[in-house]
């Protein structure tokens, strides 16, 4: 049986699956908190969702605009201030995984979120590192969730906000990449995309898993609880 | 002890042209009402301070009101971008703005050591990035393990301003929901300014309550819903759809002066 969707609803599909038997994740808004709430719907009720506004343990029903959501304190199990979330939590690796997202990503997953150009004369002003230095530090394994685009996947960063030392999973809405020796590397595509349509949307020269998968659509359970996630 | 004031006095008091003013609030809280009666009051040259500008650092910043921003995340929560904020560093408008970023833990550290009264933290971080070298961060190594560690400044703002639900007619505070960087904050700066929802007799403690003694506050000023289209945590909501609709405001330079004349804002 074949059920439509799209891959940015395949994305977010894969993304929640990454959580099963996880922990803890670190998350932001967006797609990495749309993949959270699946995983925990879906696949792991008992991860503890951490967000960078000091809420452990957060269980919120809707999708959050803003990690400051009301919703994220009031289910919170504790609430902490931002001194205690980074030296006490983050750093000192307390949370398993962290799901960051990036304007630009480089060969060996560093990330830009700072500026587009020249640092002092940006052609684009990015909002900044925010939590993302110390989170892809401290934490065991970070997830990067992005467009899949040459503007996003270049060789070299313009700024080198976030390094990439810990990424274990690059999810796309067109695949998987993976670091292997350190380079990131095509290990999934998602059904019915080419290996050239991932090179043509990849800015350096794409490295390629010798067993390539497939990654699984989504299931009509996923698919629905997604669905009925996002409407609420 | 805290003068309880209005909340134009307690502005006129402590912020001057050219001072070094934290409006802290992360993601909560956020002192919206302070922040419009400082360019209502028409102050400029300010060196803005915040984790995360949000809203009300790219009106500010948007009117000309700083002359520099010391901040670690410049976006629109949830939405995207600050569009004058943006205008601000692409393209210098309506005035250049100097930039000093950090990380979110390098910010927070920063005010530990301005609340402590040390002259920097330690921390680990910023190493093989290249914020390193684009701000204000030195290394030391440790002396017991010889490990080497980052060292961030203390920032002692000459004036903190948050906003908190509640204060006691002796001008004690209590804040609760997410706490920020609030007290940090306040102890860290010179002067202190505390907007507040209402004013009680007694203080009601409340598990997870920060309470800040009005004893190391210079000025309560209570300002109603102070902190739309932010939020107070049972008091006030958040207004999601403002954060979404300021894109659209913000996007253009005319739409915004036109939106922040109309507000009585352009000072």
């Amino acid at each position: 049986m074949s059920v439509d969707y799209t891959n940015g609803e395949l994305q977010t599909v894969v993304a929640a699956r990454s959580l099963a038997g996880k922990r803890s994740c670190f998350i932001g808004v967006g797609r990495p908190s749309t993949a959270a709430l699946l995983a925990r719907m879906v696949h792991n009720p008992r991860l503890v969702l951490v967000y960078e506004s000091g809420t452990i343990g957060a269980k919120p029903h809707r999708v959050p605009l803003s990690i400051g959501d009301g919703e994220l304190a009031q289910s919170a199990d504790l609430v902490v201030s931002v001194p205690e979330m980074f030296n006490y939590w983050i750093g000192p690796g307390r949370v398993q995984v962290a799901f960051l997202g990036a304007a630009q990503i480089d060969p060996h997953a560093n990330l830009n979120s700072t500026v587009i150009g020249d640092y002092a004369h940006p052609r684009t002003r990015l909002p900044g590192a925010g939590g993302a230095p110390e989170i892809a530090t401290g934490c065991a394994e970070v997830v990067v969730i992005a467009p899949h685009s040459k503007r996003t996947f270049v060789q070299r960063l313009d700024f080198k906000t976030t390094r990439g030392e810990r990424t274990t999973l690059v999810i796309t809405d067109l695949g998987v990449l993976e670091p292997r020796d350190g380079v990131l590397t095509l290990t999934t595509v998602h059904p019915g995309v080419s290996v050239d349509e991932v090179r043509e949307n990849t800015g350096f020269e794409l490295a390629v898993s010798e067993s390539l998968k497939v990654s699984e659509p989504p299931s009509t359970e996923e698919l629905n609880a997604l669905r009925e996630l996002v409407s609420r | 002890m805290a003068q309880i004031v209005s909340l134009s006095e307690a502005v006129e008091a402590t912020v001057q042209d050219g001072a070094s003013v934290a409006l802290e609030g992360f993601t909560h809280l956020i002192p919206f009402a302070a922040g419009h009666e400082v360019l209502r009051q028409g102050r400029r040259e300010l060196e803005l301070i915040r984790m995360t500008p949000d809203i009300l650092y790219d009106q500010m910043i948007g009117v000309g009101a700083a002359r520099k921003l010391v901040f670690s995340y410049g976006g629109n929560p949830g939405v995207g971008s600050l569009h004058r904020f943006r205008d601000a560093v692409e393209h210098g408008w309506p005035r250049p703005i100097e930039v000093e970023e950090h990380s979110h833990a390098g910010m927070a550290n920063r005010y530990v050591a301005g609340a402590s009264r040390l002259p920097f933290m330690v921390m680990r971080g910023y190493q093989g990035t290249d914020l390193a070298t684009r701000t204000n961060v030195r290394t030391v190594i440790c002396p017991f393990t010889g490990e080497q560690l980052a060292a961030v400044p203390a920032l002692n703002p000459e004036v903190a301003i948050v906003h908190a639900q509640e204060a006691d007619r002796d001008g004690n505070v209590q804040l609760w929901g997410i706490p920020g960087v609030q007290k940090e904050a306040v102890l860290a700066a010179q002067r202190s300014v505390v907007t507040v929802e209402r004013i009680v007799d007694q203080l009601e403690l409340r598990p997870g309550g920060v309470v800040i003694p009005g004893w190391v506050i210079d000025y309560v000023a209570p300002a109603p819903g102070g902190s739309l289209p932010s939020y107070a945590l049972g008091i006030t909501e958040r207004d999601n759809d403002f954060y979404r609709e300021w894109d659209r405001i913000s996007r253009d330079r005319e739409h915004f002066q036109a939106w922040m004349s109309e507000q009585g804002l352009l000072g």
